[in-house]
């Protein structure tokens, strides 16, 4: 069951309601959320069911993985940012993708996503060699990634925005984009998807309005949102939840869950452990541009190299104080 | 000081056969920098390949008008894809060196010495508009309306260009309201972003450059039906310069901005032109001319940076 199902109400022209209805709000958060996990302990069991026998060890194989990289490294002059002997990412699952700041975890995505040309290494996605091929090229392919630091179309509607997203749009070819009947009927289906997808992110009240005049949350969620237009096999979010508030987060989590129910793989790339413990199937720990740790959270929690890498320094820190 | 004169020439210049020319020339950049972000700086190469088009293919060449506007319409997009290849691929800031030499290069070279055979080089190419003055409907004669006065010959260049103009912008209105136009907007605002949802920018891009130099060919075509004997240096860099200041004057981004742009241009530019000469009889005063039109366009970006069309709250959402 996709949580569209539960949405509440339409949320058009919330903002005269949403201050009224900012505690009820939260409530119904709360228990779909409650109500939602219940239900991922089903789906999150299919899921690491599947990673139930792979062992937790950097670079372990994977029953059926979506992507497949190898030795795949990108070099900044003299910096190796990312270093990546094997990683594989189960199809299905919602692997998260941590490590400490300047980890390579960006780096990594603009090279597997084709926005940065890889050192040395291939990577297969969907079983087909992608090295060398372009980033539109990829993304057509279903591999869609978000940025780290939002790219929002600003003169440009958040509809606008959002309808950019589908794919083979009949009305994006020269000749026939001047023959409004042949491609009114695909626009209107777009135009609903969008609408839906723009109520489920609480950004029906901006439908109409300049994406630059939305607030940096916001634009983080309208992208989020975009890159769901293109319905992707393969979803990599890089930091989606930053600047987003607390309440919107935890539905925020429900959605990216529910997409991974439906049978989209997620990326996604995260700060908060909390989030990361409780929603991944699977986590990869990065660290100066390599992969120190793989495993599900449990593993990840006990593992010592990730906690000398993730948290080291900011244990460290105490420690020079008190010489 | 005759002011009659001077407003009569400014009025009839105003929608006269240049200000028909250059809005058709300056709805080709507006498709280019208003709607696709590209920063053409050589506009006039594609109006200069476009006279040479047609004027080569008709006067060298004997061939006829028809003939002579393919030949234009092919330079064009000939122009656009030598152009567009090598540099859409980089960032935006080497089309516009590329588009700044081009237009530079093309003049030079059509000027020199080795291409005067087929060109006529500096002594200029003609008559170009023999045909063209066939087909004319209306009678030999002076016509006048009020303050607005025009040859028959006049009158019939600006009937064929502001047709074309108009045809232009129903042209560019059909492509921007579709999800074609859609692409376009969204390179212009962010390639990495239209990239990431799987939108060929390249390609819409080279695109974008063929359909705007196309019609500043036209453009160009136009302009030698109008003035019959062109000469190379007729397409100085001044005159994507006044392209520029036609399309920012409109508002970039807006289907009619440009003709809104060359209006306004045209009857500030004819004005200037007039009322300084007779302020200063006898005077060289086409420097002082283009100097005001370049102070109008530093007030107009102070104080209206969008355009007489353009929605500055719009405008401001660029500066993050
Ligand atoms: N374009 C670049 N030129 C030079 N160095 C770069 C470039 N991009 C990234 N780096 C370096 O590569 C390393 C990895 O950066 P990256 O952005 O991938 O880190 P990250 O894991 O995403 O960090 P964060 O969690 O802070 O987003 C950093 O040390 C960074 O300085
Ligand atoms: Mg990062």
């Amino acid at each position: 069951m996709r949580s569209a199902d539960r949405n509440p109400g339409p949320r058009a022209g919330a903002t005269a309601a949403q201050s009224e209805s900012v505690d009820e709000s939260i409530a119904q958060e709360r228990e779909r959320v409650l109500h939602h996990e219940q239900e991922q302990d089903l789906a999150a069991s299919a899921a690491a069911q599947a990673l139930a026998s792979v062992a937790a060890e950097p670079g372990s194989s994977k029953p059926d993985p979506i992507l497949v990289a190898k030795k795949v490294s990108r070099r900044f002059g003299g910096l190796l940012a990312v270093d990546v002997e094997h990683l594989e990412v189960q199809r299905g699952t919602l692997t998260a993708l941590i490590g400490p700041n300047g980890a390579g975890k960006s780096t990594f995505f603009n090279v597997v996503s084709g926005f940065d040309k890889p050192t040395s290494g291939t990577w297969r996605f969907n079983g087909r060699e992608m090295a060398g091929l372009s980033a539109n090229r990829i993304a057509r392919l279903g591999m869609v990634r978000t940025f780290q630091l939002t790219k929002a179309l600003t003169r440009m509607t958040a509809l606008e925005n959002m309808m950019l997203g589908a794919t083979d749009q009949l009305g994006e070819h020269f000749l026939p984009s001047l023959i409004r009947p042949l491609w009114r009927a695909q626009d209107k289906q777009i135009e609903v998807r969008a609408d839906n997808l723009l109520e489920h992110f609480n950004l029906a009240h901006m439908r109409d309005q300049f994406a630059g005049t939305m607030s940096g949350g916001q634009r983080k969620l309208l992208e989020m949102a975009r890159a769901m237009m293109v319905q992707p096999d393969l979803l990599m979010l890089d930091e989606p939840m930053a600047g987003v508030n607390p309440a919107l987060t935890q539905s925020l989590l429900g959605h990216i869950q529910a997409l991974r129910d439906g049978g989209t793989t997620v990326i996604l790339v995260e700060h908060d452990m909390d989030v990361i413990m409780s929603i991944s199937d699977w986590i990869v720990c990065f660290a100066e541009g390599r992969v120190i740790a793989e495993g599900r959270p449990d593993d990840i929690r006990s593992n010592q190299a990730v906690v000398d890498a993730y948290l080291g320094s900011q244990r460290a820190l105490p420690r020079k104080q008190e010489e | 000081m005759d002011w009659v004169g001077i407003f009569s020439s400014a009025l009839s210049d105003m929608i006269g056969p240049f200000a028909a020319i250059y809005a058709l020339a300056a709805v080709g950049l507006n498709l280019h920098f208003g709607y696709t972000g590209l920063l053409n700086f050589g506009q006039v190469a594609f109006m200069l390949v476009g006279a040479y088009g047609v004027g080569v293919a008709v006067v060298t060449f004997s061939l006829s008008l028809w003939w002579g506007i393919l030949v234009a319409i092919l330079a064009s997009v000939v122009v656009a894809l030598i152009l567009g290849i090598p540099t859409l691929r980089l960032r935006g800031d080497y089309l516009a060196i590329a588009t700044i030499a081009a237009g530079e290069v093309l003049r030079l070279f059509f000027n020199s010495t080795y291409t005067e055979p087929v060109t006529n080089g500096a002594f200029g190419l003609g008559p170009t508009n023999n045909e063209f003055n066939a087909l004319n409907p209306i009678p030999n004669g002076t016509y006048q309306l009020g303050p607005f006065q025009y040859t028959s010959s006049a009158l019939w260049v600006m009937l064929v260009t502001w047709s074309l103009v108009a045809l232009a912008c129903v042209l560019v209105f059909l492509l921007m309201r579709s999800p074609w136009g859609r692409v376009l907007r969204s390179v212009r605002e962010d390639e990495l972003a239209a990239r990431s949802l799987g939108k060929s920018v390249y390609g819409y891009k080279l695109q974008s450059l063929v359909l705007g130099g196309v019609l500043g060919g036209l453009a160009g075509v136009m302009y030698t039906m109008d003035i019959s004997t062109q000469f190379p240096n007729n397409f100085d860099p001044k005159v994507t310069f006044y392209l520029w200041v036609i399309m920012t004057l409109g508002g970039a981004g807006r289907i009619i901005g440009p003709v809104v742009g060359a209006v306004i241009f045209w009857f500030l530019f004819s004005f200037l032109g007039a009322f300084l000469g007779e302020l200063f009889p006898g005077a060289n005063t086409g420097a002082a001319r283009i100097a005001i039109v370049g102070l109008i366009l530093m007030l107009l970006m102070v104080f209206r940076p969008a355009g007489i069309l353009g929605d500055p709250e719009e405008m401001r959402l660029e500066v993050r």
